[in-house]
């Protein structure tokens, strides 16, 4: 351990003290008062981290004898996350202030759970990967249920907790086989092992895990959880469980599978291949009856995750730049609509319910339409940016042999297609009722509207996201 | 103006964010403000592509006016124009000030019913212009969101049905497609459009789920833009999203769909399908000629018992797009030459039909045809125009309408003669049907009550005909106009297209 390893996770360390910081400090001091100033700060701290990550240096260096791994992919990872993380805290503030319940720890669990992902996309050690998966779990659990007066949230919360839990069980008795077996936790030293004959145990321990993540990241058949918790929870706490948790995994995701078992890229891409088309089919059917706009972001997230592992089975760097591309749209599309769902009340009540967006366009026709882009978006239809993650992820399908993966593919995506056209629907072609209120929330309109923008002026040259994404997957796939 | 292109096709974009930005409120004097600057955009649209038209020079059959850029993911953005696009480039821009015109008398949201009109624009111009296959996609498919709001929102009654069913069969179309695109690109490693006009694709057979597939990957790709052109044409049996599209779009969404949309799946198979596939198109010209044929004489029957004025008018799209695709898979000079020249004639004729169908129902508030009769009494004008598109569209000799079927007749003629001698029925079938409209709608006693207080054509509609009478006839009798400008395109496209067949297919296109 020498300064060196240290000045690695700088930026880690930095976050943890400050969170600890302004823990101590809130405690003392002014406590819930303090919600909107520790948000912001902590939005702040999140963005300036996020440049600095991004500004750094180059190269990949490891620290800690291999245990955590700093290189242009994990800097991808973290930068998303961070800014990710920070739009959501943002958003959330007024929401949370309105229904009371503002408190400061809220954005300080954010805050831990954003360092646990940090930690599981530099992860390069099992031991690393759970220690960040846990304390990005374990910080979700709560504000899950962090309104404790509402039976449904602490339900979600439970819920999310039970199945965590489990899942997490199953990845770590994965993590046992393999160790077990390839002697070792270290991703470096798996592949190694692998990359000579892998033995069946780890094949198992393989499965478990891949289990495990695939519980993280809702892809089918792991996903039950997420319509019920995405419905439960307090909106912006769903709006954070839709983006950066769900980009720390996938980004995992790919760690685990290219550092530690590069070498088997045909074992786990048939899997990978099933859970795609499982999660594309399922996340498309299921939320066509769907009347409640938070369930049916849980049922479009599992489709999309299923086109992003869809990128990922590929097995290849393509595979891998095209999933994270995918994901940076994926984020930037659910923090634009989370802004729209959480200013969506009548008389001063959150609503849900999808058929309140009657006529919507007549109230708000800025909002409306950047919605619209956005569910167009979603859709995958061009010349939305959207339809370039579709198209990335396809690219590599195809070109990694994965042919009816591909097609697969853009038949969910047309089924999908339909309840985000329903959406529209409501909003333009629907009947005269109760329009919603007007809420004048800047915050949240900025983040539509700029999500919103994104998806059409990002077509011009996706602001250089493709380059990095291809540097990041290059780094992870040698 | 070397960007030219890129200009005419970004100019109703400009003028869709000026309305969007810059024009408040929803009153009487900002409608009309909309409405103004919508048609002064298109206007100007219109005046600059002429500068296109003047520019294009026929005897050279490569690109012209290319503008190239490098895009993300390995695109280009990339635009030109060959005898083939350009003149669709000029029925868009030419038939847009005459919908926005025609439009005048809406009232729902005006300002953003112009802004989807003039997105419209925009993307079916990219779709004639585009000379990249992902940029081509991307305004092929981009086209749907505009008119999925356009006839669900300013929509009839069933516009809800009507606007989904629109949108998704189109989308299911083209998803495959794109996949086939995808396949391309990897196949050949680029999007560009002339380069993968040189490329030669593997048409060696291949074994997909045990059965053997002749062509091979031609074959496949081939069938995967089918899926989407055939939609988009559209072709029997695939064509039942089009009757209730128009019957619920507003009439200029109609006489957009009608005159334009429905050309870019010809455009397509020209483009892509014959130059790219041509052992896939040798082996499945006679399958698609027969669908073609199917679309005639059904369609036709079909129109003849419609109760609802658009929905006869769609059919007869329908049968005239069957006469469309046959001539392009008879895959001669005259078969193609007589596709493109019916595409053109089919835009001013059915726009124009879809116009008198839109002048009587603004005045009466109904499209049954059982509501009219003895028009003429009242609208000798009206009872004019309509006789004069009822003509072109039956094929009279004279009108654009002839040219265009019987070039596509000689064509399929030579190509298989029973084809065409059941295609001919269609023009028996055409006029029948287009005559018993009329006699119902314009001849006889006005007796009906209701009709009693109709008012003829307004000034601002006799000039919304004129041009396209105008055309029509001028076309009519001088067909050179368009077969000038198309045919070294399409002698170059037919001359690549026997040089590509391997040695036993050859012997087989010879005898087509």
């Amino acid at each position: 351990m020498t300064s060196n390893d240290f000045s690695i996770v700088l930026p880690e360390t930095l976050l943890a003290i400050y969170g600890m910081l302004a823990l101590l400090f809130a405690v003392y001091t002014g406590k819930d008062k303090l919600a909107g100033l520790i948000t912001w700060v902590t939005a702040a701290v999140f963005v300036i981290v996020a440049l600095l990550i991004g500004l750094g240096g180059g190269g990949a260096t490891p620290a800690f004898h291999g245990m955590f791994i700093d290189d242009a992919f994990s800097r991808f990872g973290k930068v998303g996350i961070l800014l990710a993380g920070a739009a959501v805290l943002v958003m959330s503030y007024d929401f949370l202030d309105k229904r009371g319940f503002a408190k400061f720890e809220y954005p300080i669990l954010v805050l831990f759970s954003t360092i646990g992902m940090m930690v599981m996309v530099s992860a390069g050690d099992l031991m690393a990967l759970y220690l960040g998966l846990e304390l990005m779990s374990l910080s979700l659990y709560v504000i899950a249920s962090f309104r404790r007066d509402s039976v449904k949230s602490t339900e979600a919360g439970l819920k999310y907790f039970v199945l965590g839990s489990l899942s997490s069980g199953l990845l770590l008795y994965g993590s046992s086989l393999v160790y077990g077996f390839a002697g070792t936790t270290s991703f470096a030293g798996i592949l190694s092992v692998v990359s000579v004959d892998a033995p069946l145990g780890v094949l198992f321990g393989l499965v478990f895990i891949m289990t495990g993540l695939a519980f993280k990241v809702s892809a089918v058949p792991f996903h039950m959880w997420t319509p019920d918790v995405y419905e439960g929870a307090p909106t912006p706490t769903t709006a954070f469980f839709a983006t950066a948790p769900k980009l720390a995994a996938m980004a995992l995701f790919a760690r685990v599978l290219h550092d530690a078992f590069g070498g088997i890229t045909a074992d786990w891409q048939q899997v990978l291949a099933v859970i795609a088309v499982a999660s594309m089919f399922l996340g498309a059917i299921a939320g066509i009856g769907q009347t409640n706009i938070k369930r049916l972001m849980a049922y479009s997230s599992i489709s999309h995750m299923g086109f992003a592992l869809m990128g990922l089975a590929a097995g290849n760097a393509e595979g891998v730049q095209s999933a994270l591309i995918y994901m940076a749209i994926y984020v930037t599309m659910n923090i634009g609509t989370f802004a729209f769902i959480m200013t969506m009340e009548r008389d001063g009540q959150p609503v849900t319910d999808i058929a309140s967006l009657n006529l919507y366009w007549r109230n708000s026709p800025a909002k409306a339409l950047a919605l619209l882009v956005l569910m167009f978006s979603l859709a995958g239809v061009p010349p939305m940016l959207g339809f370039f993650g579709k198209l990335a992820v396809l690219q590599a399908a195809w070109g990694a042999g994965l042919i009816y993966l591909a097609i697969f593919g853009v038949i969910a995506s047309v089924i999908g297609a339909f309840y985000y056209l329903r959406i529209v629907y409501y909003m333009y072609f629907g009947v005269e009722t109760d329009p919603l209120d007007k809420v004048s929330s800047p915050v949240t309109f900025a983040l539509l509207t700029l999500s919103a923008l994104i998806m059409l002026v990002g077509i011009v040259n996706m602001f250089g996201v493709d380059g990095m994404a291809a540097l990041a997957a290059e780094a992870l796939v040698k | 103006m070397d960007n030219v292109l890129s200009f005419v096709t970004f100019l109703p974009t400009v003028a869709a964010l000026v309305l969007a930005l810059f024009l408040r409120g929803d009153d009487a004097v900002a409608q009309l403000n909309a409405k103004r600057l919508a048609l002064f955009a298109t206007v100007i649209t219109f005046v600059i592509s002429l500068f296109i038209l003047f520019g294009f020079d026929a005897s050279d059959t490569g690109f012209q006016m290319v503008e190239e850029a490098e895009w993300i993911m390995g695109m280009k953005y990339k635009m030109g124009v060959d005898g083939i696009s350009v003149l669709f480039v000029m029925l868009t821009t030419a038939l847009m000030p005459l919908a926005i015109w025609s439009a005048w008398d809406v009232k729902l949201r005006v300002k953003e019913y112009m802004i989807a009109f003039l997105l419209l624009e925009t993307l079916m111009l990219g779709v004639f212009c585009a000379l990249d296959l992902m940029l081509f996609y991307l305004f092929f498919e981009g086209g749907l969101m505009p008119m999925f709001l356009i006839i669900g929102i300013w929509g009839g009654k069933n516009r809800i049905y009507a606007a989904f069913k629109f949108f998704l069969y189109t989308f299911l179309g083209s998803v495959l497609m794109l996949v086939a695109m995808v396949a391309m690109y990897i196949d050949a490693g680029t999007t560009d459009i002339v380069q993968l006009l040189a490329h030669d694709f593997s048409s060696e057979t291949i074994k997909v789920l045990g059965f053997n597939i002749v062509g091979g990957f031609q074959t496949l790709a081939f069938l995967a833009f089918f899926a989407s052109f055939a939609v988009k044409m559209p072709m029997w049996p695939v064509h039942t999203w089009l009757p209730d599209a128009h019957v619920q779009a507003p009439t200029a969404g109609s006489v957009v769909l009608a005159a334009i949309l429905l050309k870019m799946g010809g455009y397509g198979f020209l483009r892509f399908s014959i130059p790219m596939f041509p052992v896939a198109s040798a082996n499945l010209a006679d399958f698609v000629m027969v669908l073609s044929v199917i679309a005639i004489v059904y369609a036709s029957l079909v129109a003849l018992v419609q109760e609802d004025m658009k929905k006869l008018i769609a059919y007869s799209s329908v049968a005239h797009m069957g006469y469309v695709t046959a001539g392009i898979f008879s895959l001669n000079q005259q078969g193609l030459d007589g596709a493109i020249f019916q595409m053109i004639s089919h835009g001013f004729v059915s726009g124009a039909l879809f116009l008198c169908v839109g002048v009587i129902y603004e005045r009466m508030h109904t499209r049954e045809i059982d509501a009219f009769g003895g028009l003429v009494n009242r609208m000798p004008a009206y009872a004019l125009v309509f006789m004069f598109f009822t003509m072109a569209n039956v094929g009279l000799p004279g009108t654009s309408g002839f040219v265009g079927e019987f070039l596509t007749l000689i064509g399929m003629y030579q190509a298989n003669t029973w084809i065409a001698l059941v295609a001919t029925s269609g023009v028996i079938f055409s006029a029948a049907y287009a005559l018993w409209l009329y006699r119902r709608v314009v001849l006889g006693d006005l007796i009906k009550e209701s009709l009693k207080a109709i008012t003829d054509l307004s000034a601002r509609e006799k000039w919304i005909f004129a041009p396209l009478i105008a055309m029509t006839l001028l076309l009519g009798v001088y067909p050179a106009l368009v077969l000038d400008i198309i045919s070294p395109s399409v002698t170059a496209l037919i001359d690549n297209y026997h040089a590509a067949l391997p040695a036993d297919l050859v012997v087989e296109a010879a005898s087509h």
